[in-house]
């Protein structure tokens, strides 16, 4: 099984690159989906014990939900919305490359550097991890619209997500979908602010939402 | 005395031109027409070597120079790339250093000759291929750095020599990275479709084909062939480690470059048939995506 | 009876159940008159409750997933009592908003108010998010909890629909659930650090193991769910959400983000110091909280002193008493205690002059400093109590922030940390001089003509909630009773302090 972990981690990490490198917020809402559902293939890769049928569960309901509810939202509020299609980064797309590439090599110097007490899965998820991490930080912080935050906010789950896998953490199944329930009424909540930011600003580009401020 | 490396060599030096004859039936048959013939770019070559060379007033001895070092250098080049896991006419150590500024040597004479002329066209042609030279040649430095490292050889001929199925099971993320990488310069420099579009009439949108518009005669014909020869030369380290089969047997495994060339002369005639060329501002993204991908490989790599 | 409710699980998740329940019943409920009701038979089940808590006093189990242990049953009393006095206060305000076109208060703009039902049952949804928070004794529904609170908070704070609350919504819901998403990762971290034992997230079984934790694993994961719950308790630099959404909320969700969400933010970093505690990692976790404390507190000094809008004014008030918990908790020794006062003293204090900026913003319909003077001609009761909340704010004697401000001051110097008195007490002496500024041009003078002439008639619901607080905070500067000082006492030891 571990033979696929490599390709699906060397996947996620692709898929950052990807997620700030393309322009069309519809092709962002994808990578993000397929980044979700990639993590899912890394927990079930990932599980030396034997799947038990509540793991799995909850496996598959992170899977659906990242993979087709989340991304079914925000295309909803896009499409309600009526805003342009397109990211408008502050930081152009080959600089943006370039700091995310920055933060792999920066999580691998890290990851280096952390005594893991615990055997861990493979010594690339947690730089991966930490990656991901950063990347939706960056995401954040480097793009204007509404929509772009919240993809960034997902990437850092999915980051934390894939931290999680890495150390085979084994928690209470009844917790980690009440986290999963949290996360999803958390990008609700977003989709439907977006809806009303779009409605009364006809616009949903938070730099511009700066009315508010000492 | 080993004749395979001279018969490759020989094999590269007639069936270059080849290639893009077979791009272009390729175009055509998506296009649905017929096309030019296969062997047009021989005619056409056959016709430029019989014509003499007309010379602007403006142009000095480096426009002169410019084909004839290109065309040399290459010549040069194409003894170092082994072909189909053979070894090389020369191999030592540090080779594809030299292969490298070899193509950079080509492309530096070209674009000497270019601004020689004192044209803006070409002026600005030359300046399109050196902004997207600055991208691509780290990239294939660093594609290269990752194979060298994964298979602890320091020559071209060795480094492909070690390529076989099992080194893609072992390391097959890393490996499609440096593909994707090497395809993406394999289109920058050959001037191929997302970046630069070869049939293209607009001097304002060439890259390549702007900086040549002054040749004539048996310069270009030097220029046309040495294009030839660099898609075979850069292509013949793209299918090198894509298709790495290795029978052992020298012949087939010529037959067997010979035939992977003609797949990857396919595979482009298909990708410029379904893609449109990218706006000048998105290729340097385009290449930067490249050069990523390749810095990616390394990092997993070298870890 | 006393056997079923001794039982410490079954009384905190009657806690949390009640308000939930409820909250998700107003949601359907369609008569206005029914929900108003419900909503204050909650806030009065739920106070009943803590009541019983505070009655039967049970001790919490090893293992459990809610339990309510003392400093728990301190926050859940601050929690209840402010919850209820919101709850008149609302019922009367919802009354007031029932029109459902007006003018925005401070710009003349149309606006309209979200629909009542998702107000009210998101009120009470807090409450029973806020109840999990203090109840839970497992890191990761601490966490579900907390986020929790952010998520049903976001419709509340967005009740008055115009473009300047719609703002500060988002930027509220989007830099608390990326703080907290760093949470889940310090609890993640947690569970790592508890190599040698299984990888619980319980509490008790972490305090119970903290010396075999690996350390630097655990100080990361201090770190992380420092910041993470920080940003939602509003410590500075991370307090930036706290102000826009304070101000844009009405005036009753303000009190209970500023009295109650606070400090349960803030109970989310005591239960992971509380582990930290036994671990040894003490004075690391005292350095970060006095660092963060201070400089909470001189940035909402430089914020307060500039500051034109009364209701951010009470924002920033809110991050410098943060500032004053974090810095007496890192102070430990007496000065816990103190914070724990001081929580108290804060909680009741804020919340009351809240619900008087609610009265001066119906009545003057500005929210800028400038277009209010003359509170004292106006509004009689309110006025004196909005200089009575000042006075109670900055810590005058006789009122219990005073006495809280002074046991955190004197363990400073007990400790011969004079620099940090120093700072502290400066501080402190311009926040006066800012507050003082704005508070008291406010009441005095004479009002904007357009007011008319003569007071005007107050409702009780309106002032009654503001006048008991501040009467409990003038009362506890003088007297505290033995129970409450007792269990002030028990939630100190349990945080390091004497």
């Amino acid at each position: 099984m571990n033979a696929w972990l490599e390709p699906i981690m060397v996947a996620i990490v692709l898929m950052n690159l990807i997620l700030v490198a393309s322009g069309r917020l519809s092709a962002c809402i994808r990578i993000v989906a397929f980044q979700g559902i990639a993590v899912g293939l890394l927990f079930m890769v990932a599980d030396v014990y034997p799947p038990t049928t509540d793991r799995l569960l909850f496996i598959f309901a992170s899977m659906i939900l990242k993979g087709f509810v989340f991304p079914w939202l925000l295309f909803q509020a896009i499409r309600e919305a009526n805003v342009r299609r397109e990211v408008e980064p502050f930081v152009s797309y080959p600089v943006s490359v370039a700091i995310c590439i920055m933060t792999l090599v920066i999580s691998i110097w890290l990851g280096g550097r952390l005594p893991m007490p615990r055997p861990v899965l493979s010594p690339l998820v947690v730089p991966v991890a930490l990656s991901t991490i950063f990347c939706g930080f960056f995401v954040i912080v480097s793009r204007p619209k509404a929509l772009t935050q919240v993809l960034g906010y997902l990437v850092i789950e999915n980051g934390i997500y894939i931290f999680g896998t890495a150390l085979l953490l084994e928690q209470s199944v009844l917790v980690e979908l009440a986290i999963l329930l949290d996360i999803f009424v958390a990008v609700f909540v977003m989709g439907i602010m977006i809806f009303h930011i779009s409605r009364e600003f006809d616009h949903i580009d938070t730099q511009r939402l700066s009315e508010l401020k000492d | 005395m080993d004749l395979m490396p001279f018969i490759n060599i020989v094999l590269l030096l007639v069936l270059a031109p080849l290639l893009f004859g077979v791009i272009n039936r390729v175009k055509a048959f998506f296009a649905g027409r017929r096309g030019q013939p296969l062997l047009q770019l021989y005619s056409d070559l056959y016709k430029l070597l019989r014509k003499h060379a007309v010379y602007s007033r403006t142009t000095t001895w480096v426009f002169r120079l410019g084909p004839v070092v290109g065309l040399g250098a290459l010549l040069v080049a194409c003894s170092l790339v082994p072909y189909g896991g053979g070894r090389a006419l020369f191999a030592f150590e540090g080779d594809l250093v030299l292969f490298l500024y070899l193509l950079g040597l080509v492309r530096f004479s070209m674009v000497l000759a270019a601004l020689d002329t004192g044209s803006s066209f070409e002026g600005m042609g030359a300046s399109r291929e050196v902004h997207f030279a600055v991208l691509a040649e780290p990239t294939l430095f660093l594609a290269l750095a990752v194979l060298m490292r994964l298979t602890g050889q320091t020559s071209l001929s060795g480094i492909y020599s070690r390529f076989s199925v099992e080194v893609w099971v072992q390391a097959a993320p890393v490996l499609v990275l440096v593909a994707g990488a090497v395809l993406i310069v394999f289109l920058c420099e050959n001037a191929r479709i997302p970046v630069d579009d070869p049939n293209t009439h607009l001097e304002l949108t060439m890259i390549h084909e702007v900086m040549v518009l002054d040749h004539g005669g048996v310069d270009f014909a030097f220029i046309q062939y040495g294009a030839a020869l660099k898609f075979w030369l850069l292509g013949a380290l793209l299918v090198g480690f894509v298709l790495p089969l290795r029978t052992g047997v020298p012949w087939a495994d010529t037959g067997y470059f010979l035939v992977a060339m003609m797949m990857l002369a396919v595979v482009i005639g298909v990708i410029e048939s379904v893609m449109a060329r990218l706006r000048m501002l998105k290729v340097p993204h385009m290449l930067v995506v490249g050069m990523s991908l390749s810095v990616l490989a390394l990092i997993f790599q070298l870890r | 009876m006393s056997v079923f409710w001794g039982n410490s699980m079954t009384l905190a998740l009657a806690l949390a159940l009640v308000p939930f329940i409820t909250g998700l019943l107003a949601f359907i409920l369609r008569q206005a008159r029914i929900r108003r009701a419900l909503l204050l038979l909650t806030a009065l089940a739920h106070l009943g409750l803590t009541i019983a808590a505070w009655i039967v006093r049970p001790v919490p189990s090893a293992g459990g997933w809610l339990a309510i242990d003392d400093v728990g049953i301190v926050f859940l009393t601050v929690t209840s009592l402010l919850f209820c006095a919101a709850a008149f206060y609302a019922v009367r305000y919802l009354k007031h908003e029932e029109s459902l076109v007006k003018n925005r208060l401070d710009e003349g703009f149309l606006f309209r108010n979200g629909p009542e039902a998702v107000f009210t049952g998101c009120l009470l949804l807090f409450l029973a998010s806020m109840t999990l928070v203090i109840v839970s004794r497992h890191f990761g529904v601490l966490w579900v909890a907390i986020e929790a609170t952010t998520l049903v908070s976001a419709p509340l704070i967005y009740f008055h629909r115009y473009p300047n609350s719609l703002e500060a919504t988002w930027k509220y819901l989007l830099i608390c659930s990326v703080g907290i998403a760093l949470a889940l990762l310090g609890n993640l971290f947690l569970a790592v650090s508890a190599t040698n034992a299984s990888s619980t997230l319980f509490l008790t079984e972490l305090i119970r193991q903290a010396e075999t934790l690996n350390g630097p694993w655990l100080k990361a994961a201090f770190v992380l769910l420092f910041v993470g719950y920080g940003t939602k308790m509003g410590l500075a630099p991370f307090h930036t959400w706290l102000p826009d959404a304070h101000s844009e909320a009405p005036s009753v969700v303000s009190a209970l983000l500023s009295g109650a969400l606070l400090n349960c933010a803030f109970l989310g970093i005591l239960r992971v110091y509380q582990v930290c505690l036994g671990a040894g990692l003490g004075d690391f976790c005292r350095e970060l909280f006095i660092l963060f404390g201070l400089l909470s507190m001189l940035l909402s000094a430089v914020f307060i002193l500039g500051q034109t809008d009364y209701k951010r004014m009470l924002a920033y008030s809110s991050v410098e008493h943060m500032g004053i918990l974090a810095f007496g908790v890192g102070l430990g020794g007496g000065a816990v205690f103190g914070a724990m006062l001081h929580m108290i003293n804060h909680s009741l204090t804020k919340a009351g002059l809240f619900f008087v900026a609610g009265n001066i913003l119906a009545v003057y319909r500005t929210k800028t400093i400038s277009g209010v003077q003359g509170i004292l001609k106006v509004l009689r009761v309110s006025g004196v109590l909005w200089l009575a909340g000042f006075l109670a704010l900055t810590g005058t004697p006789p009122f219990g922030v005073f006495l809280s401000k002074f046991i955190i001051l004197k363990t400073a110097l007990e400790q011969g940390r004079y620099l940090l008195a120093a700072l502290f007490l400066g501080v402190l002496a311009v926040i006066f001089i800012g507050l003082a500024k704005i508070f008291i041009p406010m009441a005095q003078g004479d009002p904007p003509e357009n007011l008319g002439d003569g007071p005007r008639k107050e409702s009780s619901f309106a002032v009654l909630p503001s006048l008991i607080f501040l009467a409990i905070v003038l009362l506890l500067g003088i007297y505290i009773a033995p129970p409450l000082s007792d269990a002030l006492a028990q939630a100190a030891s349990m945080l390091g302090g004497i």
